[in-house]
């Protein structure tokens, strides 16, 4: 029996869509069979991300609907044989989605796949509310900006009285020289304000943008900085330990003294 | 023999007249002779008015008679009620005072966009985030970091403090006095008190053991009784 992750983070544009990709492709590659749905009616993105967008027939609410079967809905990716994507629709009404509806397809996948991954709209409403309904666990994505921890915050305040365990958290789009001047905020400073279990930390990477535009999660480059955290968060998804990576590059001795008598201030 | 006995008894005290009302006879009884002895002493015009505090004993009157006894004293006479004193009140009150009186301990976080209310006092054991809100009838203490709002007395009590371990909130309210943090970022305090200053009219945030000086009855459940 599979496992239902939504992703999720209140505010827009903090990189759900992108966790989403990148976590199904790397459980992907470790062999998992994983499943990706898009909830985001109207402004589906996470096809694009994947680079399935050309193979779209069906989505979402022709399933719900009852205008086609749920597995020929599904497509498969062309890179993986086990994964597969969900995606949302552009121009059917909203409201066709439900959360009874939303339940019954995560049902439905759940025994056929190791992972469904969820990629939740923004926003606290009824879209929020869909993704939310078939999951078993959450990861709440932030940026370490205030307005998105601030959302962060709200939306793990909603996902408390959801019958779930409590969510994970992921703090994307890091730039250590930012946090090093003080100009963004530090990750323990966001994990103690949230005071929810950090699953990973991922920097600031071009090569994300880069990957977007040519619909190739960045997860299969083998050593940018972007892609070996999103895979060090797939293996503690499966049960893993793995150390949180290290941002710092090589410093001199006058810089981490620089760095000391600023702490102390 | 009640009808010897009087049902009102009036008596001069330094604070004004006390009119002790016999609690065995009926509200229709009560009335009618309070309506004979206001109607016997006549006061003339000019004279000042009196400040009349009422004992009823162990009668407990609706709002409505207590209205009513209250409109006929000062229709008639030149007279202000100072005070309606009571021995008995209902279960439902009691229940409410009880409330009023009591500390609600709670272990949570109270995040973003999440409101916790609490008749009495509140015991936070948790943080209250940015964009959190916790409110109390009491004081509040929070045993964790304030980040959001915190709103002690709402009912209108300005005697209401709030203390937490750190303190460094969007707004601090009490009663109806509200302060916020200044528009730099500040660090903030550690076991820190914030109340109302009588002199400054104003919430100022000050040592926890000054406030304790200040507000020496913060813990004590007998005042508040007294106080209702």
């Amino acid at each position: 029996m599979g496992e239902a992750i939504v992703i999720t983070s209140g505010k827009g544009g903090v990189g759900k869509t992108t966790t989403s990709a990148n976590l199904g492709t790397a459980l992907a590659l470790m062999e998992k069979k994983v499943c990706l749905i898009d909830t985001d009616i109207g402004l589906r993105n996470l096809d694009v991300v994947m680079g399935l967008e050309n193979r779209i027939i069906y989505d979402i609410i022709d399933v719900i609907i009852g205008r086609c079967a749920l597995k020929q809905a599904l497509i498969k990716d062309k890179r993986f044989d086990h994964l597969y994507l969900l995606p949302a629709a552009q121009t059917s009404d909203k409201s066709d989605l439900t959360t009874e509806g939303m339940e019954k397809i995560v049902a439905e996948l759940k025994p056929e796949f190791d992972y469904i991954i969820i990629d939740c709209p923004a926003g606290i409403e009824q879209g929020y509310k869909n993704a939310v309904a078939g999951a078993d666990k959450a990861i709440v994505v932030t940026t370490p900006e205030k307005p998105s921890v601030r959302d962060a915050d709200r939306i793990i305040g909603l996902l408390e009285q959801e019958d779930i365990e409590p969510p994970k958290l992921i703090v994307n789009r890091i730039r250590n020289h930012m946090v090093e001047d003080g100009d963004m905020l530090e990750v323990d400073e966001i994990v103690q304000v949230l005071s929810i279990d950090l699953l990973g930390i991922v920097a600031d990477d071009e090569q994300v943008i880069k990957a977007s535009n040519h619909g190739e999660p960045v997860a299969f480059q083998p050593n940018t900085k972007a892609s070996i955290a999103y895979r060090n968060i797939a293996r503690r998804i499966l049960g893993e330990s793995v150390p949180l990576m290290s941002f710092e590059d090589q410093k001199g001795m006058f810089s981490r003294l620089k760095k000391l008598f600023s702490k102390s201030k | 023999m009640i009808g010897n006995k009087q049902i009102i008894t009036i008596k001069g005290t330094r604070e004004g007249l006390s009119l002790h009302m016999d609690d065995a006879c009926s509200f229709e009884e009560l009335l009618k002779e309070l309506e004979e002895k206001l109607a016997a002493n006549r006061i003339d015009s000019a004279d000042q008015i009196v400040g009349v505090h009422i004992q009823l004993g162990n009668r407990y009157l609706e709002k409505e008679q207590e209205e009513l006894l209250c409109r006929m004293i000062t229709s008639k006479q030149r007279l202000r009620i100072e005070s309606v004193h009571s021995e008995v009140i209902t279960k439902q009150a009691a229940i409410e005072w009880k409330e009023e009186a009591e500390v609600k301990a709670v272990s949570r976080v109270v995040r973003s966009g999440q409101v916790l209310e609490v008749k009495g006092d509140l015991l936070l054991l948790g943080d209250v985030n940015p964009g959190g809100c916790v409110t109390a009838t009491g004081n509040i203490f929070v045993m964790g970091n304030l980040l959001g709002i915190a709103h002690a007395g709402k009912d209108g009590n300005t005697d209401a403090v709030i203390a937490a371990s750190y303190m460094n909130p969007t707004q601090l309210r009490i009663a109806s006095y509200i302060s916020r943090a200044p528009d730099h970022e500040t660090d903030g305090v550690y076991m820190e008190c914030g109340h109302i200053d009588d002199e400054q009219q104003k919430i100022i945030i000050d040592r926890l053991q000054a406030v304790v000086r200040k507000r020496p009855g913060i813990s004590s459940f007998e005042r508040r009784m007294l106080n209702g």
